[in-house]
Order: structure tokens, then sequence, then C-alpha cells
């Protein structure tokens, strides 16, 4: 009975955590890129005359949605157009449950997981579900009878293809580095010092030390997994409008919040992979052991909570340096992206496999 | 393009760099704005229904029927106005004057503003000054085309535009227009 409730607890913290989280996004996205362009943003939506920064715009957003016609052309595929967007949102928010927002922490006489769902090969689960994301953007473009529509379907396609090579390799040398597909290790990993015999213990081995070019790597597709600006082809609101042309209310919505979804689970993976994940510099289970001698001692619970916060607090970090870049670069064009993927990415990810063996070989036998 | 242009990498971190910069700097000046430090602006927006910006005393705005001592309208209904206006919106129809030293007077003065392209002929063409377009009154919408029209009565009761033009008179409701 306990096992059931913290299994439930864990699973519905990273749900509603998640969901809050996209939903925020809308208001970050509005606030970011006004603040960024010398502008106030969105800041009318008022609940007796309470204003808040504009944190109500969601609100009013999500009743507009609600409230609007769900429209649904007349040669459609009616099974498919109304699943698409169920199938994109589902995906994105499943894709979160392996990523460690924690370490462990003591309920009940018993360590729990910080983790919605603890595998041995979360890597390839959350690779897994985010790549099933990209079927329910395909079917919504086959299914609208638009030709446009089914364009963007397809671009979608190809440009997940793409990037996901590119996410696959790239991650190849994080896990040759710490040895493990699970999150929860890897992320445990990043706590021991990097290289001990030369600099001590004053460095730790985050995987944006350990694998740099991996780093960008993946924060490059993983921004082309999320299908926004620069990599908005599937829309290309310039061009084609996309995949979701004939979709109206709170369906499109789904759409706009999967998007928003996957940015947050690229920028968690990003975190769990590269910067550390739960892990505080110098902070081990006992409390602070700082490299000059110095040592701090924190309760357990303490050290859990701090785990938890330095996750999010990165979290959050990520999520604003994916909507720098949303609202820095301009959109690629559909070639130049295809080019990127496979004459870019894909090539340096192999070579950096390449490299990352042969350091660890040559580490090992030294 | 040179080779570090071409690798992108380098103008990305340089774009990133100002637009953070941009980010930064105004979410410093909007905290202190916030704190109290009136004269710290974060954004260049003027958040309009409240804030504008001043209007030159050029501006063509609503159009007002100037008063004779009296009370009654400077108008002595001689039609130049109609005659000259492009959209044809100016509708006068002529009565006596109980002076008899006043040939005319406008019985009726309608403007339909659904119509008017606001180019400032009428004012042009007016021999006795009797109309003006400096109330400052910019915000007339409505709901239906009869709220567009402004009838004599209306276009007399307002008043010209105080200091850096705003209006002085409360923006005119028709009787017909559903607020």
């Amino acid at each position: 009975m306990t096992d059931l409730g913290i299994a439930l607890g864990r699973v519905v913290f990273v749900l509603v955590f998640v969901l809050n989280l996209g939903g925020l996004m809308t208001w970050v996205e509005r606030k970011q890129s006004a603040i960024m362009q010398d502008r106030i943003g969105a800041n009318r939506a008022s609940i007796l005359g309470l204003r808040l920064f504009g944190l109500f715009h969601a609100l009013a957003d999500v009743i507009k949605m609600l409230t609007k016609e769900d429209f649904c052309p007349a040669r459609v595929d009616r099974m498919l157009f109304s699943l698409a967007p169920f199938v994109s949102t589902f995906f994105a928010l499943v894709a979160f449950a392996s990523i460690p927002f924690g370490h462990t922490l003591p309920i009940a006489g018993r360590e729990v997981l910080l983790q919605a769902l603890t595998f041995d090969v979360g890597i390839l689960y959350v690779f897994a579900m985010l790549s099933l994301g990209v079927y329910g953007v395909m079917m919504a473009g086959w299914a609208s009878a638009n030709n446009y529509a089914l364009l963007g379907g397809q671009r979608a396609a190809a440009l997940m293809i793409s990037a996901e090579i590119a996410i696959g390799a790239s991650i190849v040398g994080v896990v040759m580095v710490y040895g493990s597909l699970n999150l929860m290790d890897i992320a445990r990993a990043q706590g021991q010092p990097l290289l001990p015999e030369l600099f001590g213990r004053w460095i730790p081995a985050w995987g944006i030390l350990t694998q740099p070019l991996a780093f960008l790597l993946f924060l490059t597709a993983g921004i082309a997994a999320t299908k926004r600006t620069p990599f908005d082809m599937p829309e290309g609101e310039s061009e084609i409008i996309g995949y979701f042309v004939e979709y109206s209310g709170m369906k499109f919505g789904l759409f706009l919040m999967a998007d928003f979804l996957e940015t947050v689970v690229v920028a968690g993976l990003v975190v769990s992979l590269f910067l550390g994940g739960w892990q505080v510099p110098y902070l081990g289970p006992d409390g602070f052991a700082f490299p000059w001698g110095a040592t701090v001692p924190l309760s357990h619970l303490a050290v859990s909570l701090l785990g938890v916060a330095a996750f999010v607090l990165k979290l959050v970090v990520m999520i604003w340096l994916m909507m720098l870049i949303r609202w820095t670069l301009p959109r690629f064009r559909y070639d130049q992206a295809m080019r990127l993927g496979w004459l870019g990415l894909f090539p340096l990810s192999i070579a950096n496999i390449v490299v990352t063996g042969l350091v660890l070989q040559w580490w090992s036998t030294w | 393009m040179r080779l570090a242009q071409r690798l992108y990498l380098s103008e990305v971190v340089k774009g990133l760099v100002l637009t953070a910069r941009h980010f930064f700097g105004n979410l410093a000046r909007h905290t202190a704005r916030a704190l109290g430090q009136k004269s710290a602006r974060g954004a260049v927006t003027i958040q309009y229904p409240e804030e504008r910006r001043p209007y030159s005393p050029r501006l063509r705005s609503l159009h007002r029927l100037v008063r004779r001592e009296d009370g009654s309208p400077r108008c002595v209904a001689c039609m130049m106005c109609e005659t000259v206006c492009p959209a044809h919106c100016i509708y006068i129809v002529a009565g006596e004057h109980p002076n008899p030293e006043i040939e005319k007077v406008c019985e009726e003065f309608t403007i339909d503003l659904g119509k008017c392209v606001f180019c400032g002929y009428c004012v042009e063409a007016c021999p006795e000054d009797a109309i003006r377009m400096d109330t400052g009154i910019l915000e007339f919408s409505s709901y239906s085309r009869g709220g567009m029209i402004y009838t004599r009565d209306v276009l007399l009761s307002l008043e010209p535009a105080g200091p850096a033009g705003r209006p002085t008179s409360t923006v005119p409701i028709p009787a017909d227009r559903t607020v």
C-alpha cells in the first residue's frame, strides 16, 4: 500500500510539475521575448484588479481555447484528426518520467528515488517518447486533408529524423563516460570529482566538462526536436503555416502545449546529462565538503531538498537559454536545417564518439 | 563570408550575448522602477489608454462647431464645407436666425464620421471659422453605422483640447450607440 502510494506520488508530482511548467512557458515566452525586445509584454488580464505581471494571460488563453469553436473540416479523417493533438501532447508529457529531479527522499522509513519511473534504460525511454511525439504531428498533417498540413507533417518527420540521429549519436559519448543508460546513475556519477589525479576535488565531473562537444550537438539537435524557431520548418509560419493549419480551439492549443512540453523535456535532459542533474557542487550525502577542507554538515532531508532545488534552478536556466535562442536566431530554411543535421551534427557526433573512445582507452591504459 | 561566420557558432553566441544584454539590462531597469525609481524605464512601450504621447496641435481630431457669445452656432449655413467635402459626409439644413443681422443659421449640422476622411477641408473652407477639428478626441468607434452620425448639438457641446492635446470634453456618445 505504501509502495503504491509512493509510486503514485512520484508520478503525480512529475506530471503536475511538468504540466504547470508547460503552462507557465506561455507566460515566459511572452514576457521574456518582450523584455529582450524592450517591450512590456502581455499585462492586461486581471482578476479583481490584480495583474501579477500578466500571469493570468495563461488562464485567459485556456478559457479562450476551451470556449472557441472546435471546427472539423469536411473531408478530414475524423479519428486521426482528433487523436493527433492528444498523441503529440501525451508523449511529450510522459517523456519526462525517467528524468531524475532529485536523488533520494526519506519517506516512511525508506529511500525513495526522486524520479517518476526508475528505468535502467532511462535515456532510451526518453528518446523513444520524444520521437513518438512526432507521430502526432504526422497524423495531424495526414488527417487534415490539406496539402499545406501534409507538407508540414512531412517536414516534421524529416526534421525529427535528422535531429534524432544527432541526439542519439551525441549522447553515446556521455553514456561511454559514465557507463550507464540510467539517468539516475548518470546524475550520480556527475557528482564525482573530475580527474582527481590532476585537479584534486575541485571540479565536479559534469557532462558539459567531460563532453563539451556533445553538449553543443545535443542542445542544437534538442532544440530542433522541439520544432520551435530556429527549426520551425513543420510550422513554417511564413511559408506553409504547417501541420496544424486546420486545427482550432483546444486541439490547436494542445499542439502549442506539446512544443512547450518538449522544450521542458529537452531542457531536463540537458540538465541531467550535462549539467549534473540534481548535483550541487561539493554537496555530499552528509552535507557540504569543500575541497579546501571546510565542511558544513546537513541533514539528509536538507540535502535531498537542496538537490531538488538545484535541479529546478538548472532547469529554469536551461529553459531561459532555449527561449533566448528561440527569440534571437532567425529560422533556418528547410534545406539549411537538413544540411545542418546530416552534414554538421551527425558527422561531428560520430567523431565525438570515436575521440571519446580513444581518450577513454588511452586513459585506462595510462 | 569568413570561416567563423560560415561555422555560425560564434555568430550565434554574439547574437545571444546581445539579446541577453538587453534582457538583463531591461530586467534591472524594470526592477528599479518597481522599487520606486521612476526614472528607470525598461521598455519603450507607452501603455496606451492610460498613457498617451502628446498630440500635435495640428492634429485633426473629432470636429466641433464653434459657438457665438450667445451660445448659438457661428455657422451661417453657407454650405461651403458641405460642397468641399470629398467624402460628402456633411449634411446642413439652413434656418432663420432670430438676429436680423445674421442671415442664416444651421438648423441641422450632421457629420457622418463613418464616411469622413479627416482631410480638414471643411475647416479650411469655412469663412466664419465655425468648424474646427481640435477636440483631441480620437476614440469614437461604434458598433453601428448610426452610432457614427454626430448631430449639431453634440458637435456644439465639444470643447477644444487642453495642453498636450488632451481632450477636455468627454467623448460624446450618440443616443443610438449601444456603448
